[in-house]
């Protein structure tokens, strides 16, 4: 593997590269820049790039206004409560096809994923008249609920991924030496599987959080999440770039982290294993 | 080697998975499918009543689901070819040594993590907007008309925004493809003279073919559902410019409660969501087999 890499070559691909990186990021930067800037110099001809007064009143103001934390809550709740709650029910599924396959493992994982191209407007109908009729619509639990059925297939996925690659071996010696099915979970492979898990969690966290179909369409006022409140910015509030900006900031900012973080996972969490 | 007892206990651990996505596909689908056959509107309540198919000859003799069908398309088909092609360019130089090059994969994937309502909005309002949008300021400069994008473009507006959130998710996946290409055959091609055109032609791309289907099929699946984007900044206008499939689907259940109408729309949106889904299912069981 001896490709010699000129240093001209190098110095080409890092600025047409650089180029590419930052006009895609460009919209977030921008986005970023704008929260700190007066809703006048926000809409300035020409743009104010990084030399205006940089001020948090945005910051301030979106945060005072009425319910900004409940809806930061409720996007927390929402997101890492249904991905606990699908976590709960994949994890022993997962399990039990990587670890004893039967010959209907892969039909049954065929159809988990299957259930997951389902477009949600072919059931928004039924679902919102039995939200309606249960008293489930706007509230945290009804969406807790959703989230985690349309990211099971995902989680299931994923984790079987992963436990596919423990080695079947060590599962086998403990059972020589005698270890129960508790013991074989608790002591062998939880320790080998929670880099497996934890990366699985963050992916579905992310996507929780940023799940705008039925967010939009099953909450009001009270259990609304980030996506649904920055919605509300839409008009004619969305006029005030400088506060959408602040409010869009401090939604995007805690998940991109995450994301960057599980860059690696995202590939094998969103293929379905197929492109590892 | 499972013995009965450990395929029990396996049966067991799978169960609630299983049962309740069963219950969570089934008893939807069924009573979309019900509500599909009755005159239903929730604004005349005691009305309902079995109708057959009157539901889907309305929905689909309807000029607007022609209209949403042909933005359905535009946009899955366009996003695609923006997001693909880009996709493929973007690996390839990502793929090359340089400077800074696990920052700028960073900067590259960051799209994919924000929120449709917030990438739809700062697109609408602070990019595209005609007067004060930094693309007005752009176009203004090197003095040209600034474009009204929503006015004149409003799909092909609606287009890149997704584009954008997508392209992410393209380049990732088709850059893990390239990286695992064997770099002794390029090698080898290279010097049996082969050009950089021909290498990429006859040794990247078939190398990339899967990964290529993988993302049109799963893209596919989620590009026929695009939502928010539109409901923030155009809400499928003006006229029916910008409706597609979904939102013509929600407008009917929601803002015209008009149940069965929306149920037989629902119905026809699954279908044609099975037919991707058909050959995505086919594509990775046969990688699960390998």
């Amino acid at each position: 593997m001896a490709r010699s890499v000129t240093t001209q070559r190098k110095l080409t691909f890092t600025i047409l590269g650089w180029a590419i990186g930052l006009l895609i990021f460009f919209p977030i930067l921008w986005t970023f820049l704008t929260s700190f800037k007066t809703e006048g110099t926000a809409v300035a001809t020409p743009p104010q790039f990084l030399f205006f007064d940089w001020t948090l009143e945005n910051y301030h103001e979106v945060q005072s206004r009425s319910d900004y934390m409940k809806h930061v809550t409720n996007s927390v709740v929402i997101s890492v409560g249904s991905t606990l709650i699908g976590l709960a029910l994949a994890i022993p599924a997962a399990w039990a096809m990587a670890f004893s396959p039967t010959k209907r493992t892969k039909d049954v994982l065929m159809w988990m994923l299957s259930t997951k191209m389902m477009p949600p407007v072919g059931v928004l109908v039924p679902l919102y008249l039995i939200f309606r009729d249960w008293g489930l619509l706007d509230t945290r639990l009804g969406l807790v609920a959703v989230l985690t059925m349309i990211n099971l297939p995902i989680i299931v996925w994923m984790l079987y991924t992963y436990f596919k690659e423990i080695p079947g071996e060590i599962l086998e010696a403990a059972r020589m030496d005698g270890a129960s099915l508790m013991k074989e979970i608790v002591y062998v492979l939880t320790p080998m599987a929670v880099p497996g898990i934890a990366s699985t969690m963050l992916l579905n966290i992310i996507l929780a959080w940023n799940e705008a179909f039925w967010t939009l369409n099953l909450t009001a006022a009270n259990a609304a999440p980030l996506t649904a409140f920055i919605a509300s910015y839409s008009s004619p509030e969305g006029l005030f770039w400088a506060k959408l900006s602040a409010a869009s900031t401090m939604a995007i900012a805690p998940i991109l982290i995450m994301g960057w973080f599980s860059q690696k996972q995202l590939v094998r969490g969103l293929t379905f294993g197929a492109v590892k | 080697m499972a013995t009965l007892q450990t395929r029990a206990t396996a049966r067991l651990m799978m169960s609630p998975a299983v049962i309740l996505l069963f219950l969570w596909m089934i008893v939807p689908l069924v009573m979309t499918l019900y509500f599909s056959f009755l005159r239903y509107n929730l604004l005349m309540p005691g009305t309902e009543e079995f109708i057959g198919f009157l539901n889907y000859q309305y929905f689909l003799t309807d000029p607007a689901f022609f209209t949403a069908l042909g933005n359905t398309l535009m946009l899955v088909g366009g996003t695609l070819l923006i997001t693909v092609i880009g996709g493929i360019l973007l690996a390839i130089v990502l793929d090359q040594p340089f400077w800074g090059q696990g920052i700028v994969r960073l900067l590259v994937i960051a799209p994919f993590f924000v929120m449709p309502t917030v990438s739809a909005l700062v697109w609408k309002n602070m990019l595209m907007h005609p007067v004060n949008g930094l693309f007005a300021w752009i176009a203004r400069s090197f003095g040209f008309q600034p474009i009204d994008w929503f006015a004149q473009l409003p799909l092909f507006s609606i287009i890149l925004i997704v584009a954008w959130q997508w392209l992410p998710f393209a380049t990732l996946i088709l850059l893990t493809a390239l990286q695992s290409l064997d770099g002794e055959q390029i090698e080898a091609a290279e010097m049996d003279g082969a050009g950089a055109l021909s290498r990429f032609y006859y040794l990247v791309l078939p190398h990339m073919s899967r990964a290529i289907t993988v993302v049109i099929l799963i893209q596919t699946i989620f590009l026929l559902s695009v939502f928010a984007e539109i409901l923030v900044t155009t809400n499928g206008g003006p006229g029916l410019q910008t409706t597609n499939i979904t939102y013509l689907i929600y407008a009917q259940a929601l803002l015209q409660f008009d149940v069965g109408g929306a149920s037989a729309g629902g119905i026809v949106a699954v279908i044609l969501a099975n037919i991707v889904a058909f050959f995505l299912i086919r594509l990775i069981g046969k990688n699960l087999e390998r």
